[in-house]
């Protein structure tokens, strides 16, 4: 048995605690709901120990240790471990604030990324290590990382719920906020999908949206498929704000409340701010400093991270002084996760810089 | 009147800068000037950038764009007075907030905590009442092992009909919003201290080559003060890919003629000497001094016994104990053999050095053949002796990025202290709890207010606990 069967029984765990998590919210019964939870603990157990197998075959593999083994060298394997915290996360507040209805969203989140890693078949092989990722640091900085991203993502979903469910009409600001992020989001996954079927390729990430993302329809040669494309996305961004409030309708049977919602939403990035501010600013100046010999050179990731970084201290700021909460925190949550994202993504696939080890 | 005006003015300049909106203003410039700074490269040849904005704005714009740009400092803006300028504002607005605030918070964080009405106590957000039995001097025992089982100490006060337990406790948390803001200080601190008393230069070092300098990006030299020696540049690769694994560089520190340090580096394990220090940074072959290197051979012989052989391009060599001689003919940095046969040079760096050698024997010409550093299977002689393909040497320059920064110091001074900072701003909150116990009909009533900064489910949790403690105390006492 090595890593991917247990990658396999995880991906399936959080698929299946998925459909059993939205019955549950229909239905509403304690069995059910403990049902999907002691599934979706089964999964994380199982993605733990693929985790730590995966790691175990690198050190075995590579010979460079323990310590410089963790499997977070590549897009893929990050991506894993980030799922993973964002599990631990989901579990930690269902625990704490005795509510499942988060479930429903996280573990779909999981098991889809999981399976998209696993089709893709990128997941098994186990690339060497460049000379400038040996070093222990990379355990410290990138899983502080990735752990602060997922309180970030977790921060984001809450806060999006949250403006879902308190705004009222369409021509309130933060109304339209969240229906065009979402749309946009929409949007982007759509146009992927298309892309997808389209050219029917699946390759690593960083080869897709270099040469493949949206060229079935933004960048598509054809200016009827272009002009296509936009009309659609003018229609997705109407369609959003114009029905919006069904989202709210659905929401509203969650049985969660706003405040709660609040409270996660600070709750998140109080305990993602400091870690993502050691182990991703810090413990990354450190090592830069030991590699590259400038600890900080407004390197685009760095760049980055800082914006990032700000606006989650905007955030609290913006509640602790001024004592904001709710809509307007909400939208910086939402705003803040947009620039984790670009962080991780963006900054590697776009972007050129020192950092670009996931394209490498 | 003349001073008064002066006042207002320097009123609305503190105002000014201790404002929120400042702050904010600020954050927002730095990031989206930033975010500039991510998309067109820093310090790139322009023809980089023009080429970046073409995909932006088009063709015709972009050469406009990017005068404008550079105009405006965009091709190296970390560095530009501007950015400079917002750093600075930004490292004010944190000094005048703070101290704006300060007063007000140090007067919160030194009052001394005191007795309170019952009226006053039950105002608190977090409000709690129960009866206890027996009079409250049966009962002031009890409460105070509740309360010290909550993890607090107290003071306590007399009062009419009973007592008054009060306290507070993570009061100094309050500053730590001000050790983080002061952190982000030290480290611009530490920043500026090593702009102004540090360096930041390369050096490309040959093999077997010493230098007493180091150059700046803009192509000043600065003295080291010392020697630095690379003995030897080496590259490890993964199995027989071309995967690097370790970039290596020997080094020698010399400092008036005496050796006085020796170290292998590699990336991630720099060399430090009097505060300049050596990084890995890159490599590269000399193609000028191609012809002209070292040949390095360690010749084993049948019988174990080995020696050493440095050699030129057509040097001959005699293999110990046998009549066999090799002459050096050619050399490859790089060599690739295909599958029919040929032979060709793949890259201009040393990824598989290759040494054909002519072997004769007495002086009549046997065979030859390509011997290469990284396939040992080529190094044996079909009479038994192996000729080892050592190095080749002298002919690859290791890049070291050279640096002084006595300032660094100071930023993981700082790096340390807004770490501590955070985590007491946000973990640690300022708890404060009175408990009043009074007689009612011969029983007790114990009412408890608590009031906390931050995280307030969590302390009335405690509180609750207090409550529930206090309650089956009262049971297991009946």
């Amino acid at each position: 048995m090595d890593s991917s069967f247990f990658f396999g029984i995880s991906t399936i765990a959080y698929i299946l605690a998925m459909m059993i998590y939205i019955t549950y919210l229909a239905f509403k019964k304690t069995q059910i709901g403990i049902t999907a939870t002691t599934i979706t603990i089964a999964g994380f157990i199982s993605q733990t120990l693929a985790i730590m197998l995966r790691w175990k075959e690198f050190a075995d593999l590579s010979g460079m240790g323990f310590l410089r083994s963790a499997p977070l060298t590549n897009l893929y394997e990050s991506l894993i471990f980030f799922v993973w915290c964002l599990i631990l996360g989901y579990l930690i507040i269902e625990f704490k604030f005795k509510n499942r209805s988060f479930g429903a969203f996280v573990t779909p989140v999981a098991g889809l990324a999981l399976a998209f890693i696993d089709i893709s078949g990128v997941s098994k092989e186990i690339q060497p290590l460049v000379p400038a990722l040996q070093s222990n640091w990379l355990l410290a900085h990138v899983m502080m990382s990735f752990i602060a991203y997922a309180a970030f993502a977790l921060s984001f979903s809450a806060g999006l719920m949250y403006l879902i469910m308190t705004t009222e009409k369409r021509s309130e600001i933060s109304y339209i906020f969240w229906t065009f992020a979402l749309a946009i989001f929409v949007v982007v996954l759509a146009a992927m999908g298309i892309d997808f079927l389209t050219f029917k390729v699946v390759v690593k990430p960083e080869e897709f949206i270099k040469s493949y993302m949206f060229n079935a329809s933004f960048l598509n040669p054809s200016a009827v498929i272009k002009i296509l494309s936009w009309i659609s996305t003018i229609v997705t961004i109407f369609i959003m704000w114009r029905y919006g409030s069904i989202l709210k309708t659905i929401m509203k049977k969650f049985n969660i409340s706003p405040e709660t919602l609040d409270e996660i939403t600070y709750k998140s990035i109080a305990i993602g701010f400091p870690i993502f501010t050691l182990g991703g600013l810090i413990f990354g100046a450190i090592w830069a400093d030991q590699a590259w010999g400038v600890y900080w050179s407004w390197d685009p990731k760095e760049t980055w991270s800082l914006i990032t970084w700000f606006i989650y201290a905007f955030y609290l700021h913006s509640r602790m002084i001024k004592g904001w909460r709710g809509k307007k925190v909400a939208i910086v949550a939402v705003i803040g996760f947009m620039a984790v994202i670009f962080t991780y993504l963006g900054v590697n696939l776009l972007l050129s810089g020192l950092h670009a080890y996931g394209s490498a | 009147m003349e001073q008064r005006k002066n006042k207002t003015f320097a009123d609305k300049t503190w105002d000014f800068f201790a404002s929120v909106r400042l702050a904010i203003i600020i954050f927002a410039l730095i990031s989206l000037t930033s975010i500039i700074g991510t998309i067109l490269e820093q310090q790139a040849e322009p023809a980089k950038n023009i080429k970046v904005l073409t995909r932006i704005f088009g063709e015709s714009l972009a050469p406009g764009m990017y005068s404008i740009f550079e105009k405006l400092g965009f091709m190296d803006m970390y560095h530009s007075w501007w950015f400079m300028a917002l750093l600075i504002l930004f490292s004010i607005n944190i000094v005048i907030c703070s101290l704006d605030r300060l007063p007000r918070i140090w007067k919160i964080v030194k009052e001394p905590i005191g007795p309170l009405t019952e009226e006053k106590i039950k105002k608190f957000i977090i409000s709690k009442e129960i009866v206890l039995k027996g009079k409250p001097d049966k009962v002031k025992d009890v409460v105070k092992n509740a309360i010290k089982n909550a993890g607090f100490s107290y003071a306590e006060s007399k009062e009419d009909n009973g007592y008054q337990f009060f306290t507070q406790k993570g009061n100094y948390s309050r500053l730590g919003v001000y050790i983080t803001h002061f952190s982000i200080l030290v480290i611009l601190a530490g920043a500026v201290i090593g702009v102004f008393f540090g360096f930041k230069g390369h050096l490309n070092l040959p093999e077997g080559f010493v230098s007493d300098v180091a150059y700046t990006n803009s192509g000043k030299t600065v003295p080291l003060g010392f020697d630095i020696k690379c003995n030897n540049f080496d590259v490890e690769f993964y199995g027989r890919s071309d995967m690097p694994k370790e970039y290596r560089s020997w080094l020698t520190v010399i400092k008036n003629g005496r050796e006085v340090l020796k170290k292998l580096i590699v990336v991630n394990d720099p060399l430090t000497y009097e505060g300049i220090t050596f990084y890995q940074a890159n490599y590269g072959l000399m193609s000028e001094r191609l012809g002209s290197g070292l040949f390095i051979f360690r010749v084993v012989s049948r019988d174990g016994k080995t020696s050493v052989f440095n050699l030129r391009l057509g040097d001959k060599f005699e293999i110990p104990e046998t009549n066999i001689s090799g002459k050096i003919i050619d050399f490859s940095p790089a060599l690739k053999i295909t599958d029919n046969g040929q032979v060709f040079t793949y890259t201009n760096q040393m990824n598989n050095p290759a040494v054909y050698i002519d072997f004769s024997e007495s002086g009549k010409h046997k065979y030859s053949g390509w011997l290469l550093k990284r396939y040992s299977e080529t190094w044996q002689l079909p009479e038994g002796p192996r000729v080892e393909f050592i190095d080749y040497w002298g002919v690859e320059f290791t890049g070291l990025q050279v640096r002084k920064d006595p300032g660094v110091w100071v930023v993981y001074l700082g790096c340390c202290t807004i770490s501590i900072g955070l985590f007491i701003a946000l973990f640690i909150s300022h708890r404060k709890i009175w408990v009043r116990i009074a007689e009612e009909k011969n029983n007790t009533r114990v009412t408890i207010g608590a009031t906390s900064n931050k995280n307030r489910a969590a302390f009335e949790k405690k509180i609750d606990k207090i409550i529930s403690l206090l309650s089956k105390k009262q049971e297991g006492g009946k």
